[in-house]
């Protein structure tokens, strides 16, 4: 009989550090409907909430829904602008122009719940 | 109630719905290119009556596109699958697309200004891959709970009913009942062409649905309510004068089952039509109605008898008992009996279970013992006995109803309702005389047959029924000028 061998000290760690890493990647998509003021605004607002936040460890990727439409049906999308927390889990959405700093910031879950 | 037919000239062009009965309410169907709002509490059957206008565009050469927003697609789909729709055969075909909206209000944040563009690409996006023509959008007013900007909310609802115009899909848009309003956002107020609703309402702990156009802009349309039924091929409006009275009139004749009646008659009634029999209680009606189911058995037709006072039993053992053997002809497969309670289902239900059994059983006779039960409320009793004569005439089905008279009422109050839909009519009495209960017939009306104006007595005897001679040896009071026009009388000194 063998016994599984125990995962040694090291292995745990590193399984750790890549997990806390993981948590520590933002991947956020902005929906928006062409280059209209509020698109516009949102894109402004939320780079500056990342720069502030999360600089470093985040990216950006906007989708014009008037270039790829059937992203709209793929990705649930109503209303736009939309913003969708992709990583860290669990998916968030927060819609409007992202002109409330601290509902964004509750939003996307930067700060805890007020 | 009146019946009455709209005259219905328009210049609006219309797309038809191809819902059964309602494109002869609105003159030819829902306004093209226009949107269309549907009302209705839950369960009235807005879902549905969107699903079936999308299948039956497709049907029609039409693609649609349906955009739910209450639930998804494999949802709809099986809901819809016990009425006949595949939908997602309809999908693979490319000539349906269901989109599913979810909103959940508790994974949305809001910050600052939005639109609902997203919305709007999509749709625009569905109606483009599959070139559609027409829209559904149920319900739209999922977008309030789910979202809580209602002023965003409108501008941009009214913003999509142009868009919807502009686009030029013929769209149903459902929306909930309110209190006080047609819709519970009051989206009536954006679509002003054309507006239906849909009612399902409980009466004795009966249910029965009804559909009314309120409004149709630029088109005369039936104002009245309209009873439908949802059955398995689908959504039916009943117009109480939908008939197209195309159905062919055979001058063939059929037994009545009793040689004497069909005397009186000229040589029985005609194949295909309606025959009334009515009576007071006890006055032998299920009995005379029977005589004919007998002989159509015997001549190898098949017959169906609605039974909705007995149970099949009951009634093989009543029959039984005045020599007729309907036990024999059930076995045979000739005869079926189909026993219910009136009461227990509303008028609509009612009308779906006999079309169902009439078309499975294909019969060529049809017995409905009584038809009185129903006719609580007459008007839809009279929708519903014209939609299925209608139905039995198309067939070339030979219907014979009883239908009791209750003592003490004026027989035309009592069947002045159905007296029009009915070709031949055989009014039973029970009369009273030195002591003795009495039976009497007579023809009170039979079209296209010149026919006996006597009163008769007969007799109900273990071998069956037996009608008195040409002249009635008995003395009948006459029943003063209900009972045919020239009653023929010989004697009053009987009348004590």
């Amino acid at each position: 009989m063998t016994v599984p061998k125990r995962p040694g000290r090291k292995s745990v760690l590193r399984a750790v550090a890549a997990s806390l890493e993981a948590a520590e990647r933002w991947e956020l998509r902005l929906y928006v409907a062409g280059h209209t003021p509020k698109s516009l605004a949102a894109l402004a607002n939320l780079k500056k909430i990342c720069e502030t936040h999360l600089q470093g460890k985040y990216s950006i990727e906007v989708i014009d829904l008037l270039v790829t439409p059937e992203l709209a049906r793929a990705d649930q999308i109503v209303a736009v602008p939309t913003l969708v927390r992709r990583l860290p889990p669990p998916v968030k959405r927060i819609i409007g122009d992202l002109s409330n700093k601290e509902r964004t910031l509750v939003g996307m879950e930067l700060v805890p719940q007020p | 109630m009146l019946v009455t037919r709209p005259a219905i000239v328009s210049a609006l062009p219309k797309a038809r719905s191809g819902i059964r009965g309602l494109d002869e309410i609105t003159g030819g169907g829902l306004p093209r290119g226009r949107p269309t709002l549907v009302c209705g509490g839950a369960g009235a059957g807005k879902t549905l009556f969107a699903v079936e206008f999308l299948v039956r565009g497709i049907e029609m050469g039409e693609p649609g596109v349906f955009i739910a927003f209450e639930e998804t697609a494999e949802e709809l789909a099986q809901n819809v699958a016990s009425l006949g729709f595949d939908l997602e055969r309809l999908a693979a075909r490319k000539k349906l697309l269901v989109d599913f909206v979810r909103i959940e209000r508790a994974e949305i944040e809001e910050t600052g200004e939005y639109d609902l563009e997203g919305l709007f690409v999509r749709l625009g996006h569905a109606i483009d891959t599959v070139s559609a023509k027409r829209v559904v959008l149920d319900t739209i007013e999922s977008l309030f709970a789910g979202l809580s900007n209602a002023n965003v909310l409108r501008a941009e609802l009214r913003r999509l009913f142009r868009w919807l115009k502009a686009r030029r899909v013929t769209a149903v848009v459902t929306a909930e009942r309110g209190t006080g309003s047609l819709t519970r956002q009051g989206l009536e107020e954006y679509v002003s062409d054309c507006v239906i609703l849909l009612d399902h309402r409980v009466t004795d702990q009966v249910s029965t649905r009804r559909l009314r156009v309120v409004k149709y802009r630029g088109s005369a349309h039936g104002t009245n309510e309209y009873p439908f039924l949802v059955d398995d091929s689908g959504f039916s409006v009943l117009p109480i004068t939908s008939l197209g009275m195309q159905h062919r009139a055979s001058a063939e004749r059929v037994s009545s089952g009793i040689p004497r009646l069909d005397t009186m008659l000229g040589g029985g009634y005609f194949r295909g039509s309606t025959v009334l029999v009515s009576g007071t209680p006890g006055s032998g009606k299920t009995s005379v109605a029977a005589r004919f189911v007998q002989a159509a058995c015997e001549r190898g037709e098949r017959c169906l008898f609605f039974a909705f006072e007995e149970s099949p039993q009951q009634l093989a053992r009543n029959m039984g008992s005045i020599g007729m053997d309907l036990g024999r002809w059930r076995k045979r497969g000739m005869l079926r009996l189909e026993s219910a309670r009136p009461a227990v289902y509303g008028l609509e239900t009612h009308l779906a279970f006999m079309h169902r059994t009439i078309r499975e059983f294909e019969p060529a006779a049809v017995l409905v013992d009584p038809i009185t039960d129903f006719t609580d409320s007459l008007a839809d009793s009279k929708a519903m006995l014209t939609r299925l004569i209608d139905f039995l005439k198309t067939e070339g089905i030979t219907a014979v109803f009883t239908s009791l008279t209750a003592a003490g009422t004026s027989l035309e109050q009592s069947e002045a309702g159905v007296s029009s839909l009915i070709d031949t009519w055989i009014v039973l009495r029970d009369l009273e005389r030195e002591g003795r209960r009495h039976r009497a017939l007579c023809v009170l009306k039979s079209r296209g047959m010149a026919h006996s104006h006597d009163i008769r007595e007969f007799r109900i005897t273990s071998r069956g029924i037996e009608i008195g001679e040409d002249q009635p040896g008995v003395a009948v009071p006459p029943p003063e000028a209900r009972i045919g026009k020239r009653p023929r009388v010989r004697a009053r000194k009987g009348a004590m």
